[in-house]
């Protein structure tokens, strides 16, 4: 078909997590602009397969941007060349042909390699696991309307729910901070009153997670927030910081 | 034999009663018992916090590297709850009715009258968690109809209203994650069950990073693992999702009720070629505005398709609103099988729209001069940046082209009334079993049921069979753990055998095309036993040419793939079977020997009026069909109209 491309692509192999990784150069041909990234992956992996070589891993699921699944460093960027999307919704127009593609995991400590492109990322269900609840049981809960909450409130709140928890924030920072992740919860429940009895235990209930699990700290750069896929803003850890040392200085509480 | 333990009295008091009469397990006695839940959607998030609440002990599993991720987030539009906020008619027993007419009265009433009364529940317990639903500038929660709802009862979050419902559910397994009252296996998928005299006891999982391939032992064991649309390749699942949980449970005793009822989403973004690996869907909530149409000539559609035209050369009188004209009361809204066929139809005359001619258009025109960009961009932003994204067209300068596809599964894991399947001590919830929908399911209805069946059915009716069960522990050195791994064990190597020259892609593409060209959008008796032989052919392709790279001790897509698609291809043919023997249409199944005069679908209530589920009975052997009557003594049955 006219219009499809040719590209070289230099793609980070690893068996696993004790061995050591390499770049390998593959040629992706016949490339349609209509494909997304990882269906361009698809087409090479099948190509693969059929030369009896162990297709190229990544992580993926939904290809609907919203699972947070996927990952990759493309030419340097989380998530690609594009702003706000994730790499499953990267397509192909974005390249020309003839270009050179270099394709790499999530560089972090607290990101392990599995193999390949495939990372792990249970450090971030630690974190949520250390806090990001508000403790209710199943059952006995208040009229959904009993609490109004300003539309302005709600909406905020949402903004902040969105993380879709893939990790390109960690992977954009030069310290390999998790704050951007950590505060996106952490205003959520800060912002609502639902959260509001334990903001404060919540708030060091996670960053102390986040600190355990290696992340770096942050040194507003803004990296994370040019990179999220779903416009996560930096505000959120100016909202967490501001929990969090008034928790330190005042509210002090007994972790659950 | 086949006992749906619906209890007796009037529909409303059913089950109230219902739950007095179960028994219970003593606080003190509940962390005796360990309990096993695979997936971790909004069923078995939901499902695993509640019951580690309660006090038992909770062994969770998923197949992704975090249980957030599970397929349910992907859901868009909303959730139902008979609030009535709206004050504009709405009540329990209207959810109940419209939920049974949609399904094509394929439901069990008593089933889906709790799932009803259950839901007011569920948009409580989602506001204590945290979960940021749309409000109204009062500070109250917001609604929006949906799917041909005549009322204003889909509670949501923009457009990703699965994502905030999961992740509250994911908030409350967290919190019980975090007390060690769950403990949570990620990257682990399940492929056998281990039954005990004929109970669930526990299953065999393979630990997708290491290989390892161990056995879990519990005292009842939830499938939760949804909906099989993968077997048509193309859909709109997730590309792991898959029916292996589900499908070898049917072979150890597990009866698997309608395979065929599966739902044709009608708004979802078209195939653009072979590289294709997955479809996208666009919530049907854009056809709260958007307006379906497709020229009114063949001649014309032929033009536009080349180019010779444009979109704004066709006159408002060379369009067909054909929604519109056929179903004035409904329009746009009218239920998503009946929009899905209509849109086949015109495709099929040879009016479709796009290079591929396999599309209809969804035009915002009319309600963006109505009520102006900024109003539509903020009801639908979202999806329409989505759109933007994967086409390059620009839905606010033209119209967005859309064709159904593949979305849910309404069949599953037969169950009872307190979601037990045919094998004792296993459970099936949400999407994964087979009993709330009917033939069809409505919009927001998904969300509705996992939540339903996780958080306010499960944690009721598990006591009833844990009270009886005694206190002792699962015996974890009983031969039948050990016998089901190996046999695991060989399956996993009998895979890695193959050495053949087919990718497990090739196969699967190929089945993918067998259903949906013969048990899609229409089905007829020719087109379906035409299927079964090529289905029992491309299997015998699939264990003698395809290759399957690789060992088991390491990450390995390939036999992830394979694994699944080997199921795929023995679930196929038990769908061609059920279609066959369903000789009548219903919702989603479409029989194109039983339509009305006017092409809609024809129910023959005397001969079909039952739940089909099939029992495996060997390997090459046929499945046995057990019949459930279907009896119905509060709603009419009725013709479903939409005009």
């Amino acid at each position: 078909m006219s219009g499809n491309m040719n590209l070289t692509l230099k793609v980070w192999r690893q068996k696993n997590d004790k061995t050591r990784g390499k770049f390998v150069t593959y040629q992706a041909t016949n490339i349609s602009p209509d494909m997304s990234f990882l269906e361009m992956l698809d087409v090479v992996n099948e190509e693969l397969v059929r030369k009896g070589e162990d297709p190229i891993h990544f992580d993926h699921d939904c290809r609907e941007g919203i699972c947070g699944m996927c990952s990759l460093h493309i030419n340097g960027r989380p998530h690609g060349p594009k702003q706000g999307t994730t790499t499953c919704q990267l397509h192909m127009r974005s390249f020309h042909d003839g270009q050179t593609i270099v394709i790499e995991p999530w560089r972090s400590a607290a990101f392990p390699v599995i193999k390949d492109l495939a990372v792990d990322r249970s450090a971030f269900d630690r974190i949520q696991q250390a806090g990001g609840y508000i403790n209710v049981n199943t059952g006995g809960v208040p009229d959904a309307n009993a609490i109004p909450i300003p539309k302005k409130v709600a909406d905020e709140a949402f903004e902040s729910a969105t993380c879709i928890a893939c990790g390109a924030c960690v992977a954009a920072c030069k310290n390999a901070s998790a704050m951007l992740f950590v505060s996106a919860k952490i205003s959520q429940y800060a912002l609502l009153p639902q959260g509001q009895t334990e903001r404060y235990s919540r708030a060091q209930a996670m960053v102390a997670q986040m600190d355990a699990e290696g992340f770096g700290s942050c040194t507003n750069t803004g990296a994370c927030e040019a990179e999220c896929p779903v416009g996560i803003k930096l505000t959120n850890i100016a909202r967490m910081n501001r929990e969090y040392f008034t928790a330190k200085i005042f509210k002090q509480e007994e972790p659950h | 034999m086949l006992d749906s333990k619906v209890p007796a009295g009037p529909l409303a008091e059913k089950w109230s009663k219902h739950k007095f009469n179960l028994k219970l397990v003593n606080p003190a006695n509940k962390r005796k018992y360990t309990i096993i839940v695979v997936g971790t959607g909004l069923a078995g998030s939901s499902a695993a916090a509640s019951l580690a609440e309660l006090g038992y002990n909770v062994k969770a599993f998923c197949y992704q590297d975090s249980p957030r991720r599970a397929h349910s987030i992907a859901a868009q539009g909303g959730i139902n709850a008979a609030k009535n906020y709206q004050n504009d008619g709405d009540s329990v027993f209207r959810l109940f009715y419209d939920t049974i007419k949609g399904g094509d009265y394929r439901a069990r009433e008593a089933n889906v009258y709790r799932l009803a009364e259950v839901s007011v529940n569920i948009i409580d317990q989602c506001v204590a968690q945290g979960v940021p639903f749309a409000r109204e500038y009062g500070g109250l929660l917001d609604n929006r109809s949906f799917g041909g709802a005549q009322v204003s009862r889909t509670f949501y979050a923009r457009g990703q209203t699965g994502q905030q419902l999961l992740l509250g559910a994911y908030s409350a397994l967290n919190r019980q994650i975090n007390k060690g009252t769950v403990k949570m296996y990620n990257r682990h998928e399940m492929l056998d069950l281990v039954t005990i005299d004929g109970h669930a006891r526990g299953i065999i999982t393979r630990n997708m990073v290491t290989g390892a391939i161990e056995a879990h032992e519990g005292h009842a064991v939830l499938l939760c693992t949804g909906g099989y649309g993968n077997v048509f390749y193309l859909s709109t699942n997730a590309m792991g999702c898959n029916v292996t949980a589900a499908w070898r449970a049917h072979k150890r005793g597990a009866f698997f009720a309608n395979p065929c009822y599966t739902q044709i989403h009608p708004t979802c973004i078209p195939v653009t070629g072979d590289h294709q690996s997955k479809l996208t869907l666009m919530s049907e909530s854009l056809r709260n505005d958007g307006r379906v149409w497709v020229p009114k000539t063949v001649e014309l559609a032929q033009k536009l398709r080349k180019g010779e035209i444009k979109i704004s050369d066709l006159k408002e009188e060379d369009r067909d609103y054909y929604l519109e004209r056929k179903y004035p009361s409904f329009g746009n809204l009218v239920p998503r099988d009946v929009a899905s066929r209509n849109a086949k139809e015109v495709v099929d005359e040879g009016r479709g729209v796009g290079a591929s001619g396999i599309a209809v258009y969804l035009d915002f025109e009319d309600a963006i001069k109505r009520l102006g960009e900024d109003t539509v961009r903020a009801k639908y932003g979202n999806l329409f940046d989505m759109y933007y994204q994967i086409t390059d067209e620009n839905p606010y300068k033209q119209p967005m082209r859309i064709y159904p596809a593949v979305h849910y599964t309404m069949g599953g894991l037969w169950v009872d009334y307190n979601l037990m399947t045919t094998v004792p001590g296993l459970y099936a919830l949400g999407e994964c079993n087979f009993s709330d929908h009917g033939a069809n399911r409505l919009g927001a209805s998904a969300l509705m049921q996992g939540l339903a069946d996780g958080y306010f059915v499960i944690p009721y009716t598990i006591g009833d069979y844990l009270a009886g069960l005694g206190f002792d522990p699962v015996d974890r050195n009983h031969p039948e753990f050990e016998k089901t791994r190996k046999t695991v064990e060989d399956n996993v190597q009998r895979l890695l055998s193959l050495k053949g020259s087919k990718t497990v892609d090739d196969i699967h593409k190929k089945l993918g095309h067998i259903m949906w060209e013969y048990c899609g959008m229409a089905r007829n008796e020719a087109g379906l036993i035409k299927a079964k032989g090529q289905i029992q052919e491309l299997r015998r392709e699939f264990w003698s040419d395809v290759t399957v790279l690789g060992e088991n001790e390491e990450m390995n897509q390939s036999l992830e793939k394979a694994g699944r698609v080997a199921d795929f291809l023995e679930l196929g043919e038990l769908m061609v079977d059920d279609a066959l023997n369903r000789r009548e249409s219903c919702g989603g199944h479409f029989r194109e020997e039983s339509q009305t005069e006017e092409g809609e679908a024809k129910r023959d209530d005397e001969n079909f009026k039952y739940v089909a589920a099939w029992e495996y009975r060997g390997e090459s052997q046929p499945e046995v069909l057990h019949k459930e009557p279907l009896e119905f003594e509060n709603v009419k049955l009725t013709q479903r109209s939409y005009k």
